[in-house]
């Protein structure tokens, strides 16, 4: 089967540095499982493998920075005989400045215990062990918060220094203003490189609001759907139909035979991330819905997989919440085209020459002008209104 | 449950859908959006989060009534039994 090599994880990835190995030599592995966690300036991601296999060597070990490319780890297709382990010594790899220590292997004999890697390395570092710990995040794993709070309510040893918060602290800063300075460089050279234009549309959400209204009253909270999931299922849906819209630039337009939809998260604190929805036209509005609320979570708890940096064929993004009319915003290069949505507003509206008050959005479309044009952009966008009139077909 | 309790619920509650928040500096009557920059996938996530703790279902029609602070503690109280 060969070799796992380090990942590009965003478009401008330059290198990585596993955080921790969530395998061990001789471990079956199956397709979608995590097999490490790596660290980029900009987030910590669990990196799922795509084919089966057994691990045969493990060639980089964790804290040590290498580029995307180097092979990290050897795995063979599960009918294969095994090779004899060589000792590897890691190719090009520059090591990482002081830092959180290194977690090394996992002893075989230790009890695994759901822990984010963050709580991991803060752990390590406090010397506290997860074990003793009762997690407070998500399915009772132990998050930074249960480690800070473990080390401070420990009895002071003498001499011992304050290392945890003060590592949390230095990183989300640090971690902050690469990211900034990443979608700065990436809006940047979307403004050179990509000739937008703007189309803009109001779009009668009276349907959708009702579908919603009536769906949602039947389901207990935890099944709801918002409406920003069925604003991108039809952004989906008429990726496939206007495909111009949907696909890369390079020297011409790529058309992408799947649905990719990139959406953009803002994180507290600052920062922008546009992780993608894989197939997002082949998932219902429920499916679309879940999935849009795990990808948030995971990229507002700053653990993302790395299927979540598949590359996104088009991208939305929705600032309804923040209380603006329209979006018009800076498309995601290599994209060639992004979608935004105001709020949902009530609206005076003629229909069938009466007056009256309608829930309206205001839709916008920032197209790249080399792979389409204002014709195939206002078709797009019709497409979408289109869609949203006939929610319960979604 | 009283409201020194449902407080704390929500201080919890916010706490465990955003960490990076502190709720104890928010004014109470502020609507929670703006004051704790919730979004309403936030919103939704802390609803389905009480739903979970408390057993309290809250309809769709229901949600202004927990939209600051001191309307999330009204609500909660009103449905729990007190000890």
């Amino acid at each position: 089967m060969g070799e796992f090599r380090m990942p590009v994880l965003g478009a401008d990835m330059e290198a990585g540095t596993i955080v921790e190995w969530r395998v061990a030599v001789g471990d079956a592995v199956r397709h979608g499982d995590i097999i490490a966690v790596v660290d980029t300036d900009k987030s910590t991601i669990e990196v799922e493998v795509f084919e089966d296999g057994v691990v045969e060597e493990l060639l980089v070990p964790p804290g040590v920075e290498v580029p995307v490319g180097t092979p990290l780890a050897r795995l063979r297709g599960p009918g294969a005989p095994a090779e004899p382990a060589m000792v590897t010594a890691p190719a090009t790899a520059a090591p990482v400045e002081a830092g959180p220590a290194r977690l090394g292997e996992r002893p075989t004999d230790e009890v695994f215990v759901r822990a984010s890697p963050m709580a991991r390395r803060d752990a390590a570092v406090a010397g506290v062990d997860l074990v003793e710990l009762v997690g407070s995040g998500p399915g009772g794993a132990v998050v930074a918060r249960d480690v800070a709070t473990a080390a401070a309510s420990r009895p002071p040893e003498p001499g011992a220094p304050e290392v945890v918060p003060e590592t949390r602290s230095a990183e989300a800063p640090r971690r902050r203003a690469e990211m900034r300075r990443a979608v700065g460089a990436l809006m940047a050279r979307s403004a050179r490189e990509i000739p937008h234009y703007y189309l803009a549309t109001t779009v009668d959400l009276g349907a959708t609001t009702e579908w919603l209204r009536e769906t949602n009253a039947q389901r207990p909270v935890a099944a709801r759907v918002l409406p920003a999931a069925v604003l991108f299922r039809a952004v989906a849906v008429a990726a496939r139909q206007v495909p111009v819209m949907n696909g890369v630039w390079t020297d011409a337009f790529v058309p992408s035979e799947a649905v990719h939809l990139g959406v953009a998260v803002s994180l507290r604190g600052g920062g922008l991330i546009a992780p993608a929805i894989r197939d997002a036209d082949q998932m219902g509005v429920d499916e679309l819905m879940a999935s849009l609320r795990a990808v948030v979570q995971r990229a507002r708890a700053g653990i993302l997989r790395s299927s979540d940096f598949t590359d996104p064929t088009i991208t939305v993004t929705n600032l309804g919440d923040q209380g603006v009319d329209e979006v018009y915003g800076v498309i995601y290069p290599p994209q060639v085209a992004l979608v935004g949505f105001g709020r949902v507003v009530d609206r005076p509206w003629a229909k069938d020459g009466l007056l009256g008050v309608r829930p309206v959005v205001r839709a916008t479309l920032a197209a790249d002008h080399r792979a389409s044009d204002g014709i195939e952009g206002a078709r797009f966008l019709a497409a979408i209104e289109h869609l949203l009139q006939s929610p319960e077909d979604l | 449950m009283n409201t020194t309790e449902a407080r704390a619920l929500f201080d919890r509650l916010v706490n465990r859908i955003a960490p990076e928040i502190d709720p104890a500096t928010a004014d109470p009557r502020a609507p929670i959006q703006d004051a704790l920059e919730l979004d309403s996938m936030d919103f939704l996530n802390l609803v389905t989060a009480l739903h979970e703790v408390t057993g309290v279902e809250v309809p769709e029609h229901d949600y202004p009534k927990l939209a600051t602070i001191d309307g999330f503690v009204t609500y909660v109280v009103d449905r729990t039994p007190c000890r």
